[in-house]
């Protein structure tokens, strides 16, 4: 059963901030989630193959060339904050 | 039998001159401005574009260099990227994202002549089944302003059946396009994984999400279906095979008229028929099956006993694939930036609990613990192996049957707020879509009746993979025969 800790565990993996006050709402959410999901633990599956896509199909593999143009203005025009074609932020070497 | 403002009959009235491009697209924008203040069903509508787009269909109508669907006003929901225009995806993270390109589906709904006249509304990330979690505000039903559309892909649902226009693109990740489709009586297809690129498709569960269309009709449905499907090496997971044409697989009259559907084999799982459907959406699907038997298909019991766990395994799947994906979403190349943090690490968890409303947050969330070290094979593998029992109960389903039916939705369409504060009553109303995203099977909703409360029904059938000709055909038989695709929304006026 998830716990309060797991909550602020995973909400660190995940780099989503989730405040003290909230931590208890969001683990009342996540339990009963869990409730839904934890039906699987009874389901015998030895020997079953994992699917990972549904046609069984492999992926295919193109030739190692370039296919896209430099588009970078575009792409960055989207962007918070750039500066000389680079994204800006924080500083993380002092 | 089709009413005037069908894509195959507004093709029509285009090709003998009665009417143009410009004035069609002038007709669609004038019923959003009228409408959009109740439904919420579009977040972008793009005027100056979609005339100018209606000039150019007008001009190559003109020169005789017009696409098949040259002058159909649609619209895109707001998940695939249209190149200059913003696509928000429902959200705060991406309220200001205006994308650099077209997704791979507009393109080619632009090559066949289409406008363009906007972008739909949607539950944020295309994570819901009521287009309440949009951070634009829900989307309302034509049918009921006071009833959710469905979702996730609520506001192309609700812009297609308030006739505003007659067409629209969806995807559908667990049945944001089949239920949205059957809560507001209109027709929705969910298509073969692999069959639509998902290049430019915001991507929430990439072994999951599929985009596919809305329309009035199967024959419509088919129209833009061709030009949505095709091969793609910009997305690994599409499928290379000979293309088909879903418009022509439907014309023409069947070999014996009385009997259109003489030797089709309806499975009919038993799951799909037991507890927990509302007594009127049960009493409209048997009387769809009566109908399909009367144009001469016969039924056969099928079972799917690992069916039940499809929520599971898919609120494991899911939301384990929204974890990865959306890691994108950092607030430093688009998107969402807090105003103010303390570091690098600060600002990702800052922008992104601003930038996310509580649903993604906790898909997120559900995502990373299932992924998380410990947790891996008790959860994302379990569910990865109880997926193909339930492909497997597919393929020897469809053994049997050459299409499987049931309702598509366990209810009709519920009231604003009824369930948008119980996830797990929520994730429920998918338990019959599901298992199409699972095992990447066609599968389509058409409006099969109402419930005696004047809310529509929809009728869901699922074919063998790159089934869609069939499903197409099926429906577009009983659309023959039938006349519940033509029922508009109280106060819906024929249009056009």
């Amino acid at each position: 059963m998830i716990s309060h800790d797991d909550v602020r565990r995973i909400a660190d993996l995940a780099r989503l901030e989730v405040t003290a006050e909230e931590v208890d709402a969001v683990h009342g959410k996540l339990a009963a989630i869990f409730g839904l999901i934890d039906e699987l633990a009874a389901v015998d599956t030895t020997g079953i193959e994992p699917m990972a896509h549904v046609l069984d199909a492999v992926l295919p593999l193109r030739e190692d060339t370039v296919t896209e143009p430099d588009r970078h203005a575009l792409y960055q025009s989207v962007a918070p904050a750039v500066e000389d074609g680079l994204y800006l932020v924080p500083r993380v070497v002092e | 039998m089709a009413p005037p403002d069908t894509i195959a009959a507004l093709l029509q009235r285009l090709d003998a001159r009665e009417v143009s491009a410009v004035e069609l697209t002038r007709a669609a924008l004038d019923r959003i401005a009228e409408a959009n203040g109740t439904l919420n069903a579009f977040v972008t509508v793009d005027e100056t574009g979609a005339l100018v787009q209606a000039q150019a269909a007008d001009a190559a109508r003109a020169k005789g260099t017009a696409g098949p669907l040259a002058g159909i006003p649609i619209a895109h929901k707001d998940v695939l990227m249209t190149a200059g225009l913003p696509t928000t995806c429902g959200s705060r993270m991406l309220a200001n994202f205006v994308a650099p390109y077209d997704a791979f589906v507009v393109e080619g709904l632009r090559r066949a002549g289409t406008v363009l006249v906007g972008k739909t509304n949607m539950d944020e990330f295309a994570m819901g089944s009521s287009t309440e979690s949009s951070y634009f505000g829900p989307v309302r039903n034509p049918w009921d302003p006071e009833r959710v559309p469905g979702g996730s892909s609520g506001g192309s649902a609700a812009a297609v059946a308030a006739r505003l226009v007659a067409g629209a693109t969806g995807t559908d990740t667990g049945g944001s396009i089949r239920q949205p489709a059957a809560l507001t009586g209109i027709c929705g297809l969910k298509p073969t994984y692999g069959l639509c690129s998902r290049y430019g498709l915001v991507a929430f569960a990439s072994s999951l999400d599929t985009p596919g269309p809305f329309a009035r009709t199967a024959e419509d449905c088919a129209l833009l279906l061709d030009a949505m499907a095709g091969h793609d090496p910009r997305d690994s997971t599409s499928i290379d095979r000979p293309k088909e044409d879903y418009r022509r697989s439907l014309a023409g009259p069947p070999a014996d008229p009385a009997r259109p559907l003489a030797g089709l084999r309806i499975g009919l799982p038993e799951q799909y028929f037991g507890d927990g459907i509302d007594g009127d959406v049960a009493a409209a699907v048997d009387g769809a099956l009566d109908a399909l038997r009367r144009l001469g298909a016969t039924t056969v019991p099928v079972s799917l006993p690992a069916v039940r766990l499809s929520i599971p395994v898919y609120y494991v799947i899911a939301p384990a694939e929204a974890s990865s994906n959306l890691s994108r979403f950092d607030g430093v190349r688009y998107g969402h930036r807090a105003a103010a943090y303390d570091d690098l690490g600060d600002m990702y968890r800052k922008s992104r609990a601003e930038g996310f409303g509580a649903e993604v947050k906790r898909r997120i969330l559900v995502g990373t613990y299932v992924l998380s070290h410990g947790y891996y094979d008790a959860y994302y593998l379990k569910a990865q192996q109880v997926r193909r029992l339930i492909a497997e109960d597919f393929r020897r389903a469809l053994g049997a049957c050459d299409v499987i039916a049931g309702p598509t939705s366990p209810t009709p369409a519920f009231r604003l707020g009824d369930k948008s504060d119980d996830p797990v009553e929520m994730y429920l109303n998918d338990i019959f879509t599901v298992a199409a995203n699972l095992t990447g099977l066609p599968a389509m909703s058409i409006p099969c009746g109402f419930t005696r409360g004047g809310l529509p029904v929809g009728l869901q059938l699922h074919a063998d993979h790159f089934g869609e000709a069939r499903l197409l055909e099926v429906a577009h038989r009983y659309q023959q025969a039938t006349d519940w695709h033509l029922r508009a929304p109280p106060g819906v006026g024929r249009h056009g």
